[in-house]
């Protein structure tokens, strides 16, 4: 990883952490009110971005902050929106119960299948959650019976909120809003709690952070298990925004694709899922004249982003941000001699 | 018995596929630290170009075939190489990785877009025919493929056996810091396991194109194999992807035929958990050191 | 007086080898111990051994009366024993002080409370102690790789001392530290075991900074104990001269 010279302020920061907060709430006002005007499709494009920016910054959690190279997360996404679209269509279900259990179950599968990722070195765990994207992929396109194989299960009902039919775009679209606010502040609230910084030691140096007492096992799993946890409930808004699902958006190029958008934001930066997503998903809206090719163009911007500034869009701008306010190394200067 | 020796045959000659993506994907990840995402990518996009070469340029197929691996040896084994590696490796093994997931889905809807969204024909030196042996109809184009990929692997064993140029790339991929001290050109080693990587590639491509028909996704199926088969038969050895990718042919074929068609794959991913958990060096893999 | 570490007989082969040989001794309440000997006489190795990095292949190691050999370094921190590294590892993308915080949160209260809890598990105050004993405290919100080595080398002293533990153990502390941080670096550690005292073992190369620091030693050679005693007994002790001749 790239040592500190690169950072002004160092990670975890109180200042950082305030800013965080400050431009998710500022966010959440802005999209309140951005898609006045804009119409059906414009809002729901909208609605997916933050969607798939809720997937995307569980996968931050497991991968950008902890470390763990997970190829399984558009696999939880689709648990999480089959368990969604089951629960509400055909056990009549309320969609808050639903996102609940959505989200519970791909914990615990989370957890289960971070058992291995404790007991190999780390790139393993990439082959075992990519056996795992495969199987559960597998399970919807075959199980007719209850996932409805691949013709899907349609008409899934959007949330009822207090009496409140969530059902128009922009009334559902301000739904997502709030659930992905809620659902970033959580994570926020998370990283900036101590068990941000025992991730981050998790991810720097493990046998440093053993040392220290940190449980690399318990922590371990959690990040996994939250990261899937995320996915789930990403699922369950989007089974309701679609209306309709099958089982080809949860495939393993699907995982491949969240990975993608959470290094293209800036893996590990907080606000980055929601950069990532923004180019994985609201890019190619833009670009749909081209045809197929934005997944193409998306796909080289990574490549070229990754050749210039591993560290993503954010880490791009924290550089830029860093050559204009250059303090001057302060806390370079090497001790010669006495301390203050 | 005599279904089974055709379902075993068929196993070897798909195996044997897996095995030459296996090898090469092994080869890049010993000495470059690249695990490439895309290798099923690699070996599906060969075939599509020299279609295309023969449709654009309306030229023999014969020829279409050497320029098509020509062309593609040293794109995606030069190319690939100096374009994607090298700047990135600086950066460590996971953006590298993340990158060749970016390819495969590059070099996937490029196939898609720029030549066809439909399964293609692809033209067979071997006849479609099969052959009556010990009573059981043997297909001569699996035989072939065998034969064919036998005759590669053992050509490059030799390679890096015998020859001063292999032994110095076996050297540079087991240990490059040793290997630049005894002064080995280990950069030049490096890109030459790129190249052959590449060329192993293009020949599983064209050998199992005429069979399976070449489409822009057959590489999500033949990648997920070569993983597993590297994995299976031993992340460090060029031998346990050999192995690795006959045995993981021929469980799928028999899975295929015996348990389910529906969740034939389920049965190699579940080998490769239980590799993973019991026995994570692969079968032919040297146990690394163990932290407590 | 108390016997914290009782170290009995450990033993560590690598193959054919014995990296470790049959090691005994006892580190008492208090004291500043030093293990010293020639290159690859077995000190890390038993180092590691005694934290639980590596599995001794026979021998105990008992904290306090409670044997605690199989145990994994995470347990061994939690037991009070911590440690600093020959190869520096601070974290240098958090600050100086987050650095400490990490340090010793894990010791606060349970990893739920831990997360409804302050964002500093309450240890702000010990942290800038600790900042202000080591006298880094200009520097404690910058990030911690932008220090230079001798000032890393002592966050990475005040980390092992954040958890209050019972018994700290110092990896060439010493090594490509400047003379002059040298001296702080002494004085520190000196001050942590006369104001506070800390328990202490420490390996190093650096003979002056031994001899100067420890109140008692251990000198290896070849995987054994060849001589204990305080730093003027084995100085004079002529098996402990005829191994380090040469050196």
């Amino acid at each position: 990883m790239t040592g500190a010279q690169g950072l002004n302020e160092p990670r975890m920061s109180a200042s950082r952490m305030d800013g965080v907060f400050l431009a998710l709430i500022a966010g959440a006002v802005i999209l309140w009110f951005a898609p006045v005007g804009m119409g059906r499709y414009g809002t729901y494009v909208l609605s997916l971005w933050l969607v798939t920016a809720v997937a995307v910054m569980g996968l931050n959690l497991t991968l950008g902050i902890a470390g763990l190279k997970s190829l399984a997360q558009a696999a939880f996404m689709g648990i999480g929106a089959y368990a969604t679209a089951l629960l509400t269509t055909k056990a009549g279900m309320g969609w808050f119960p639903a996102f609940a259990i959505s989200g519970a179950l791909c914990f615990a599968v989370g957890l289960v299948l971070g058992f291995p990722a404790l007991r190999v070195k780390a790139h393993y765990l990439a082959f075992v959650t990519l056996a795992f994207s495969t199987l559960v992929w597998l399970v919807l396109r075959n199980e007719q019976w209850l996932t409805g194989g691949v013709f899907g299960l349609p008409n899934i009902p959007r949330p009822v909120l207090f009496g409140l039919r969530l059902d128009g775009a922009l009334a559902f679209h301000r739904f997502v809003v709030g659930v992905t606010l809620v659902l970033a502040l959580i994570l926020w609230w998370l990283i900036r709690s101590p068990w941000g910084r025992a991730f981050l030691a998790l991810r720097e140096n493990p046998v440093r952070a053993a040392s220290l007492g940190i449980d690399i096992r318990a922590y371990t799993l959690l990040a996994f298990a939250i990261g899937s946890a995320y996915a789930g409930f990403a699922g369950a808004l989007y089974a309701p925004l679609v209306e309709f699902i099958d089982p080809s958006p949860f495939q393993l190029s699907a995982s491949f694709f969240l990975l993608l958008m959470v290094v293209a934001g800036g893996s590990g930066y907080q606000l980055g899922p929601f950069v990532g997503a923004l180019l994985g998903v609201v890019l190619p809206e833009w670009l749909r004249f081209t045809g197929g090719l934005y997944l193409i163009i998306f796909a080289a911007i990574v490549v070229a982003l990754l050749i210039a500034c591993p560290q993503g869009v954010l880490g791009l701008i924290e550089r830029g941000w860093l050559a204009m306010t250059r303090k001057p190394a302060s806390a370079n200067l090497p001790a010669k001699g006495k301390l203050p | 018995m005599a279904e089974f020796l055709a379902y075993l045959i068929a196993g070897l000659a798909t195996g044997a596929i897996y095995a030459l993506a296996a090898i090469g994907f092994t080869l890049v990840w010993q000495t470059s630290q690249t695990i490439n995402f895309a290798q099923g990518e690699f070996v599906m996009l060969p075939a599509i170009l020299i279609l295309l070469a023969v449709k654009l340029f309306a030229m023999p197929v014969w020829l279409g075939v050497i320029i098509g691996i020509v062309v593609f040896v040293v794109i995606f084994g030069w190319g690939f190489k100096v374009i994607i590696v090298d700047p990135m490796i600086r950066h460590g093994v996971l953006p590298l990785a993340i990158a060749t997931m970016a390819l495969s889905i590059i070099m996937k809807e490029g196939a898609k877009d720029g030549f066809s969204a439909e399964a293609q024909r692809f033209p067979s030196i071997i006849p479609s025919e099969t052959v009556l042996f010990l009573g059981v109809s043997i297909s001569l184009q699996h035989i072939a493929i065998i034969t064919v990929a036998c005759l590669a692997i053992g050509t490059l064993q030799w390679f890096v056996t015998q020859t001063k140029t292999g032994r110095q790339m076996q050297a540079a991929a087991q240990n490059p810091g040793v290997a630049l001290i005894l002064g080995i050109p280990v950069a030049q080693m490096v890109l030459l396991t790129f190249l052959i990587n590449a060329a192993l590639a293009a020949l599983a491509s064209i050998l199992i194109s005429p069979v399976y028909l070449a489409k822009f996704s057959n590489g999500e199926v033949i990648g997920l194999f070569a993983f597993i088969a590297a994995i299976v038969g031993g992340f460090n050895q060029v031998r346990g992807a050999l192995a690795g990718g006959l045995i993981v042919g021929v469980i799928d074929s028999l899975a295929a035929a015996y348990i389910s068609t529906t969740y034939r794959l389920a049965v190699p991913l579940v080998l490769l958990v239980v590799i993973i958990l019991v026995k994570p060096e692969g079968l032919f893999g040297r146990q690394e050191e163990r932290k407590i | 007086m108390n016997t914290v570490l009782e170290v009995h007989d450990v033993r560590k082969h690598f193959g054919g080898i014995a990296a470790v040989d049959g090691v005994s001794f006892s580190v008492n309440e208090g004291e500043i111990l030093g293990i010293i000997g020639p290159n690859g006489c077995g000190k890390s190795t038993l180092f590691n051994c005694i934290l639980g990095q590596l599995a001794p292949t026979s021998g105990s190691v008992k904290l306090d009366g409670v044997d605690v050999t199989r145990l994994t370094p995470e347990q061994m921190n939690r037991k009070g024993v911590s440690r600093t590294f020959q190869l520096l590892q601070v974290f240098p993308e958090l600050s100086v002080r987050e650095n400490l915080i990490l340090a010793g949160q894990e010791h606060q209260g349970t990893m739920i409370s831990r997360l409804f809890g302050a964002r500093d598990a309450g240890l702000t105050s010990q942290a800038n102690r600790m900042i202000a004993f080591f006298k880094l405290q200009h520097l404690a919100d910058a990030p911690a790789g932008g220090l230079s080595y001798g000032q890393q080398k002592l966050l990475d002293a005040a980390m092992a001392f954040m958890a209050g533990p019972r018994l700290v153990l110092l990896d060439e502390p010493a090594g490509g530290v400047n003379l002059t941080m040298l001296g702080d670096l002494k004085d520190r550690l000196k001050a942590m075991n006369t104001e506070a005292g800390a328990t202490f073992m420490v390996i190093e190369h650096n003979m002056d900074f031994v001899m100067s620091l420890c109140s008692r030693v251990v000198v290896m050679a070849e995987g054994k104990v060849l001589a204990i005693g305080s730093p003027d007994e084995v100085r004079a002790n002529p098996a402990v001269i005829e191994a380090y001749l040469g050196h």
